[in-house]
């Protein structure tokens, strides 16, 4: 088709690969071939979810009291930072649709910046649980002794996942130094923004991940009394 | 040149939308910490799970432009929710009707 007349798309732009029509037809099979991977990682976070689900409806009460080690405060405030750093994803998406290199530019940063907020504050409450023996493994210590050995269970859930998350999130906060070079380089702009898209749709995916990691992990149990 | 790329490419959707999803966001956030302090009893996991289904989704819709994309991506992220929906059900079903009766009901053995 694309052969066939003078497209107005630009055939020859820079950017659009010889096998595309167009950019918006490359973006297309962009955003699909992201959205695929994404699926195994659905699947990928699913399974530990499910491992997370069949352990609590064994150990409802183990889990609750462990739960209760877990920092509300800080969960909140870091769940708030990585909701603002998906805000300003979406921020940079809107700017490179725009074609403002500025803009994109500006955005990126700012969510490179509050990821590295959130992980600051993840690094905090790893290092709290490290001094309260709440690693799982020879040094765990629990007062509860009838929890003793479930209890690792949920903080060993809890490091595999929200370890996880974070290296996640590192990937993510990778990606964008990529982008910014990419911007910077003027490789991204003048109608071709798909990677910033698609880098988008990973950082959100991630703070979809943390949606359900937060309410799971940390506010179990929290009306009950006696802990 | 960039605005053909401009108007052709996907729908721009107006920053107005996203401090709207944001806002929502935070707001629902607040809920589930003070919703968590209630005593629901097992509606407790419903409300959290609720909440955070909801979030995920107006992440999804606006966020990620779902709702402004293609059916394929539309029925791909669907595709996503349904093999999701089958790693549950059917890993679930074996664990409840395996343990009927007994599951979670297990006397927990502490080492000391």
């Amino acid at each position: 088709m694309a052969h066939a007349a003078p497209h107005s798309d630009s055939p020859h732009h820079p950017a659009l690969a010889h096998h595309f029509d167009n950019l918006a037809q490359q973006q297309e099979a962009a955003s699909l071939g992201m959205w695929v991977f994404l699926l195994t990682e659905i699947l990928f976070f699913g399974g530990l979810f499910l491992v997370y689900t069949i352990y609590r409806a064994w150990y409802p009460d183990a889990f609750a009291s462990a739960s209760h080690h877990l920092d509300i405060p800080l969960g909140t405030v870091n769940t708030a930072v990585l909701i603002g750093s998906s805000l300003t994803m979406a921020m940079a998406v809107h700017a490179a649709q725009l074609n403002s290199r500025r803009g994109i530019m500006l955005f990126i940063v700012l969510t490179m910046i509050l990821g590295g907020v959130f992980l600051g504050i993840k690094g905090v409450e790893y290092s709290h649980k490290f001094h309260e023996h709440l690693i799982p493994g020879p040094h765990f210590a629990y007062a509860e002794a009838e929890f003793f050995r479930p209890a690792q269970l949920f903080f060993s859930l809890y490091f595999i996942m929200t370890g996880l998350h974070a290296i996640h999130m590192i990937i993510g906060i990778g990606l964008m130094i990529w982008m910014l070079v990419w911007t910077y380089k003027g490789i991204i702009g003048d109608g071709y923004f798909s990677p910033v898209e698609v880098v988008g749709l990973y950082w959100h995916f991630v703070d979809i991940v943390w949606i359900f990691l937060f309410p799971l992990l940390y506010l179990i149990g929290r009306h009950a009394t006696g802990h | 040149m960039a605005e053909h790329a401009a108007h052709s490419t996907a729908h721009v959707v107006p920053p107005k939308v996203y401090y709207v999803v944001f806002t929502t966001l935070m707001v629902l956030t607040g809920v589930t910490v003070a919703v968590a302090y209630l005593d629901l009893g097992a509606l407790n996991a419903v409300a959290a799970l609720a909440i955070a289904c909801f979030k995920a989704t107006i992440v999804v819709l606006y966020f990620m432009h779902v709702k402004y994309s293609t059916r394929l991506i539309k029925l791909t992220v669907i595709a996503g929710l349904y093999w999701l929906v089958i790693l549950f059900g059917l890993t679930m079903n074996d664990y409840l009707m395996r343990a009927m009766g007994t599951f979670g009901q297990q006397v927990i053995q502490g080492p000391r």
